[in-house]
């Protein structure tokens, strides 16, 4: 079957409204077809699902184990509901932890006013932090790495979505950054843990910077509430590559040879 | 050395403080102490953070005068970067900072101090507050609001907000000025000349009110630092420092500020979370003491020829006529700060028809091309400076600010004293007493979040403390 041919469809019933779900799609591409809002924080539009944050998470069948809309494919008569109660109680809890974990002091931080952790406090009505802050307000826990010569990386303000992980491996084909260690030891690496700037691997292009949710990730001189990410770049190039809109299909198969410069 | 009374809290001044007054062996108050109690750290926490941030964090320190901590932030990451900022940016940030000045004066002289100047010092300090001279003189009151208003707007103006804004960065500003935003602040500016010419009428008028007051409160020769055109015009945010003594003589001109270390030492105490600067040159026998210079708005139109503007210049040739060449008495501060507003307006008003203000480059970009880099400004209250160090990327590895109240800590301390001298009559502290003391601090708008890079409310302890150090009376306030 050729993927640009419609897919068989299977009913489901998401919050009370039944609709039909193109088979194999997940649980959050139909929520976002259908006009039902979940929140999500690793994952991306154009990457590949990761199901790290858990902020998606979403109740099938009313059993007591959620399940991510992410990374969970709809079934034919699949009952999901997206917003109750104890869902909306876990996803501030994750919210609280993540700004337990790290220095996200809003008003100092260069993300201020276009941070998707501060968007999600704010939706989630996350007005408190119940737990010890592991993180003495301002102290750094991690110096800042800023021996890029564009780019400045701050590990206290990174979440560890990993979506620059993703999208340099994904979408640029560098794989500069990885994650290492566990837990609450987990950190964003370049390389084998060398500064950023004596990564040969990178390319400069930016994508990381671009796509990053937080403060963590930003152009070198912005200052405090001006940094502005475009994470809506990875859907365009995933689109554009897939719809093959850079080839000169004119010219018949799309080899590399034919690409327009 | 004994005795120590406690003025704890000293309200309506920016911060939290006490006072202690020490006594002899003959119960006359020997000396005093103003210690500021909080602490935070700003110094320390700025390290490893990028050049960028700066601005903006360290503006933090203060919700009174954050545009006196992004300008002279700026002007340090300016420094650092190699490059000046574009014509336009420039005269953009002379407007905040004239703003500022406006607002910040307008709190201090209405909000804070008008209550003891037009209602009394001795008037029940229930009603003793910006309400109870809203219903006693709403007149005035609305003036003060309608000024701080202006300052604001014209704040608001170049850094996207009132209190707290953003839009002053290392190498410029964020946005060009619009002719619509510039037409809005000419609108208000009338209005705003016309309360100031009043205010500098009003404040004159109350020299004679409180002419025993300019003589306890801090009438005493001192070297007096600020910024300062070659030519002698007033400054308030570019150029060289001049330094005058107590006559009028000048000590040092045309000094780069980012030399102050050569000429400032910062004393630490162990009562206070102040460092207190001093001028080096001055320091007898070890002594930070004797070190004592003063800065602000007193300093300011002394060490200043004149201001360069009509209305201004009248009014400072009418207090010169009246207490000479150089105002002694801090009680003059108040003075000093209602004819900066009218002169900031007055320069306002030029900086508005200057077409350079609207130029749309405001915006240098450079990576650093200094380790180091000094950025000084004429905040409120006095010379302001802030010093940062930087690695090969960018990321800042030490910071030392200068901070105006500080440096009146010397002269604070000698003003307390004197007052103490006057009023304390006995070991016990009356209201009149604390009433006096803390107008005479508040003569001095001292800002102790700024000054500790503190936080918090100001509340005031007096103790009164006998030779033997013990604690004879204590008052708290607040």
């Amino acid at each position: 079957m050729s993927p640009r041919e419609p897919r068989p469809t299977v009913p489901v019933t998401i919050d009370g409204q039944e609709v039909m779900a193109v088979e194999d799609e997940t649980i959050l591409s139909l929520a976002r077809r259908v006009g039902v809002d979940i929140p999500t924080l690793c994952y991306l539009e154009g990457l590949s699902v990761y199901g790290g944050c858990r902020l998606c998470v979403v109740e099938v069948n009313g059993d007591a184990r959620l399940k991510l809309a992410c990374a969970t494919p709809v079934w034919a008569d699949m009952e999901v509901r997206t917003d109750t109660w104890d869902l909306r109680e876990h996803r501030r809890r994750i919210i609280e932890l993540l700004f337990a974990e790290g220095s996200h002091i809003c008003a100092t931080c260069v993300s201020n006013g276009a941070c998707e952790l501060q968007d999600l406090a704010a939706t989630n009505r996350v007005d408190h932090i119940h737990y010890d802050l592991g993180f003495a307000p301002n102290l750094p826990l991690e110096p800042v790495d800023a021996s890029h010569p564009r780019y400045v990386l701050d590990r206290d303000r990174c979440v560890r979505c990993s979506r620059c992980v993703r999208v340099c491996a994904e979408v640029e084909g560098a794989a500069v950054w990885e994650i290492a260690e566990r837990g609450g030891n987990s950190r964003l690496v370049a390389e084998m843990d060398v500064p950023w700037g004596e990564a040969s691997s990178c390319t400069s292009c930016g994508k990381c910077v671009l796509v990053c949710p937080t403060g963590a990730l930003s152009f070198k001189g912005s200052a405090i509430g001006e940094m502005r990410h475009d994470p809506e770049v990875v859907a365009f190039l995933a689109r554009a590559r897939e719809e093959e809109e850079w080839l000169d299909r004119s010219a018949g198969s799309g080899s590399a040879s034919e690409v327009r410069s | 050395m004994h005795d120590i009374h406690v003025i704890d809290p000293v309200t309506r001044i920016e911060g939290h403080a006490k006072i202690t007054l020490h006594l002899d062996d003959q119960g006359e108050v020997a000396d005093a102490r103003f210690h500021v109690t909080e602490f935070r750290g700003f110094e320390e926490f700025c390290r490893g953070r990028p050049l960028a941030e700066m601005p903006a964090l360290t503006a933090r320190t203060c919700g009174i005068c954050p545009v006196s901590h992004l300008l002279a932030s700026a002007k340090a990451g300016d420094a650092i970067l190699g490059v000046p900022a574009p014509p336009a940016a420039q005269r953009q940030r002379r407007l905040a900072n004239l703003g500022q000045i406006v607002q910040s004066h307008a709190l201090s002289f209405f909000h804070l101090s008008a209550p003891d100047l037009l209602l009394g010092m001795d008037a029940d300090p229930a009603t003793r507050d910006v309400f109870g001279l809203m219903q006693a003189e709403p007149e005035i009151v609305r003036r003060g609001i309608g000024l701080r208003r202006y300052g604001q707007e014209v704040i608001e103006a170049v850094t996207g907000r009132r209190i707290h804004g953003h839009g002053i960065v290392v190498g410029g500003v964020t946005d060009p000025l619009t002719s619509d935003q510039r037409d809005g602040l000419r609108a208000g500016l009338d209005e705003a000349l016309a309360a100031a010419e009043a205010t500098v009428e009003l404040s004159f008028g109350l020299l004679d009110r409180f002419a025993a007051e300019v003589e306890i409160f801090g009438r005493f020769p001192s070297l007096y630092l600020a910024h300062c055109a070659p030519d002698g015009t007033w400054e308030h945010h570019d150029g060289t420092l001049r330094v005058i003594d107590g006559d009028g003589a000048i000590v040092v001109d045309q000094f780069d500020p980012a030399a102050y270390r050569d000429v400032l030492g910062e004393a630490a105490s162990p009562d206070s979370y102040l460092k207190v600067p001093y001028w080096k040159e001055a320091v007898s026998d070890g002594d930070p003491a004797t070190g004592m210079y003063r800065v602000g708005p007193l300093a300011r139109i002394n060490v200043a020829e004149r201001f360069g503007t009509p209305l201004a210049d009248a009014g400072l040739a009418a207090l010169r006529d009246r207490v000479g060449r150089i105002a002694s008495s801090s009680f003059l501060y108040h003075h000093a700060r209602v004819l900066e507003v009218l002169a900031s307006l007055e320069h306002i008003a030029m900086l508005l028809d200057d077409p350079v203000l609207l130029d749309e480059h405001v915006r240098a970009h450079a990576a650093p091309n200094r380790r180091r880099g000094v950025g000084a400004s004429e905040a409120p209250r006095g010379t302001l400076f802030h010093d940062y160090e930087v690695d090969a990327h960018g990321v800042v590895t030490a910071v030392n600010l200068v901070i105006a109240t500080g440096q009146n800590e010397l002269a604070m301390n000698r003003t307390i004293r004197d007052i103490a001298r006057a009023y304390v009559t006995g070991p016990e502290l009356t209201d009149g007493i604390l009433n006096r003391i803390e107008a005479g601090i508040r003569a001095y708008d001292p800002c102790l979040s700024c000054s500790t890079h503190a936080l918090g409310q100001m509340p005031m302890v007096v103790g009164l403390i006998d030779p033997r150090g013990e604690t004879v009376d204590e008052r708290h306030r607040g």
